[in-house]
């Protein structure tokens, strides 16, 4: 019934000469929130920007071990880097829309895609606004420069900009801790209506973010993951007296 | 996250409901098994007990993840108190329900008093109904209709001692009653037990709605023990 949609193996991570990942083993089912929680510099980003290669793009950067997707390698050399970064969309923690107007934000990923027809972008621009919530409050002024909103929207316009080309997994790195407690919780109730219809990996330093909205949860420390469990186990009954220590503030 | 946490806590809610309606049962039939000294109905509710008990360790397993996870304050953190305090009481009337049916399932055979066993039987009706009140009250939250039950504690307290004195008089008048007649002591306060738990959760429900822990009912006058 789960279906396991990445499956990380062994997977060690070099910047330069420091590994900041020791040999991670990791599974991300379909349709769950799977939270990584831990202290800073632990591994938890370093991890999920790998899962769509966008370490990549570190200068330096050299992985061992794998990452499947839907059971194939994303690191083999057959991989088409477009159409990954496709499949496993991105929402970093700071809003980043585009300088441009909310329509072209949207757009954007359809049209690399080869999507020219106007009544097919604005279909696809609706939906996508529409799925991240956040339609209702810019539909009359699309043509907006989108950096003209206010932070919390312009969250949801980067998550409508990943919605977009379709992909099958969304990445969020700390998504919401640029945000007020309102725009947060408008996005903590957004991803949870997602899972629905794609699979969420979420990087956060706020624990009952990961409690409250995750099913799963990853605990990270100086380069390893020291448990990861359904979110109800671990935030009642952790293994690891580490990750019992960090979840309860006792760490140190 | 309101929405999920409103979800979690609406099933909680009907699952204690659920749980209420069970320990009923099991009070009507407990009672009525004794009265009947039908042995078999006093087996089913022992064994139904164990679906109570189940219930119970859901109910607890349903909070707990609802703190740790929600972390609630305020009126949500009192909504899961309420719910998590009020359902170990049930669970306790149900252990007083099996406690019945041991008694039941024991003095097949003895001598009976059918006087005294109708006033168990106007007893048990009485808990009963004050069983069934109280979970409604539990469900609508409604705090004064759960003070108007707990003061009908008072009659159970009264028919309870009304079958304590009878049946120590039976005791005397004839001694081949003494076995039943112990059990039907017994079973005044197994029943007179309900009806303190019932307050119990009036309790409660006054806690969730004004965020006050009161004793209703208080029975620390021993002067009326005529010591």
């Amino acid at each position: 019934m789960l279906n396991q949609k990445i499956k990380v193996r062994d997977l060690k991570l070099w910047y330069g000469k420091f590994e900041a990942l020791h040999g991670v083993d990791l599974d991300i089912y379909e349709n769950e929130i799977t939270a990584f929680i831990g202290p800073s510099g632990c591994g938890k980003s370093t991890l999920i920007k790998t899962l769509n290669r966008m370490n990549d793009l570190v200068e330096n950067c050299r992985i061992e071990g794998s990452v499947e997707l839907d059971g194939k390698n994303i690191y083999s050399k057959k991989v088409e880097l477009n159409e990954l970064r496709k499949r496993v969309g991105m929402v970093f923690q700071q809003p980043n829309p585009f300088p441009k107007s909310i329509y072209d934000n949207i757009a954007f990923g359809p049209r690399t895609h080869g999507i020219k027809k106007k009544n097919e972008l604005d279909e696809i621009v609706e939906k996508s606004l529409r799925q991240a919530a956040i339609w209702d409050e810019v539909k009359d002024h699309l043509d907006r420069n989108a950096l003209s909103i206010s932070g919390g929207q312009q969250q949801r316009i980067c998550i409508a900009r990943a919605l977009a080309v379709e992909p099958d997994v969304l990445l969020m790195d700390e998504p919401t801790s640029a945000l007020d407690p309102i725009s947060t919780a408008k996005i903590e109730e957004l991803v949870m209506e997602l899972k629905e219809d794609y699979t969420i990996v979420m990087v956060t330093h706020n624990m009952q973010q990961a409690s409250r909205i995750s099913d799963r949860t990853a605990f990270f420390l100086n380069g390893d993951i020291i448990e990861q469990d359904m979110t109800r186990q671990l935030f009642t009954n952790p293994k690891e007296e580490q990750t019992d220590n960090y979840i309860s503030g006792r760490f140190g | 996250m309101r929405r999920v946490y409103e979800e979690e806590l609406n099933k909680l809610h009907s699952q204690f409901f659920q749980m209420g309606n069970r320990v009923n049962e099991a009070i009507y039939k407990s009672i009525k098994a004794f009265v009947n000294h039908d042995k078999e109905l006093a087996k089913s509710v022992i064994e139904e007990d164990i679906k109570i008990n189940d219930m119970e360790h859901q109910l607890e397993q349903g909070c707990i993840e609802l703190i740790a996870l929600q972390q609630p304050v305020t009126a949500d953190l009192r909504k899961i108190i309420t719910v998590m305090k009020a359902s170990a009481d049930l669970e306790r009337m149900g252990d007083h329900a099996v406690s019945i049916s041991k008694s039941t399932i024991r003095v097949k055979g003895n001598k009976r008093n059918k006087a005294i066993e109708d006033q168990i039987s106007l007893a048990g009706e009485k808990i009963k109904k004050m069983g069934q009140d109280i979970v409604d009250a539990y469900i609508d939250y409604d705090s004064h209709k759960a003070e108007q039950i707990a003061l009908r504690d008072e009659e159970i307290d009264t028919l309870a001692m009304a079958i304590k004195t009878a049946s120590i008089d039976e005791m005397r008048r004839d001694p081949e009653l003494v076995l039943g007649a112990t059990d039907y002591i017994l079973v005044s306060t197994y029943i007179e037990r309900m009806g303190d738990y019932i307050t119990n959760i009036s309790e409660w429900i006054l806690y969730f709605e004004t965020g006050e822990i009161q004793e209703l009912n208080t029975h620390h006058d021993y002067k009326q023990l005529g010591v």
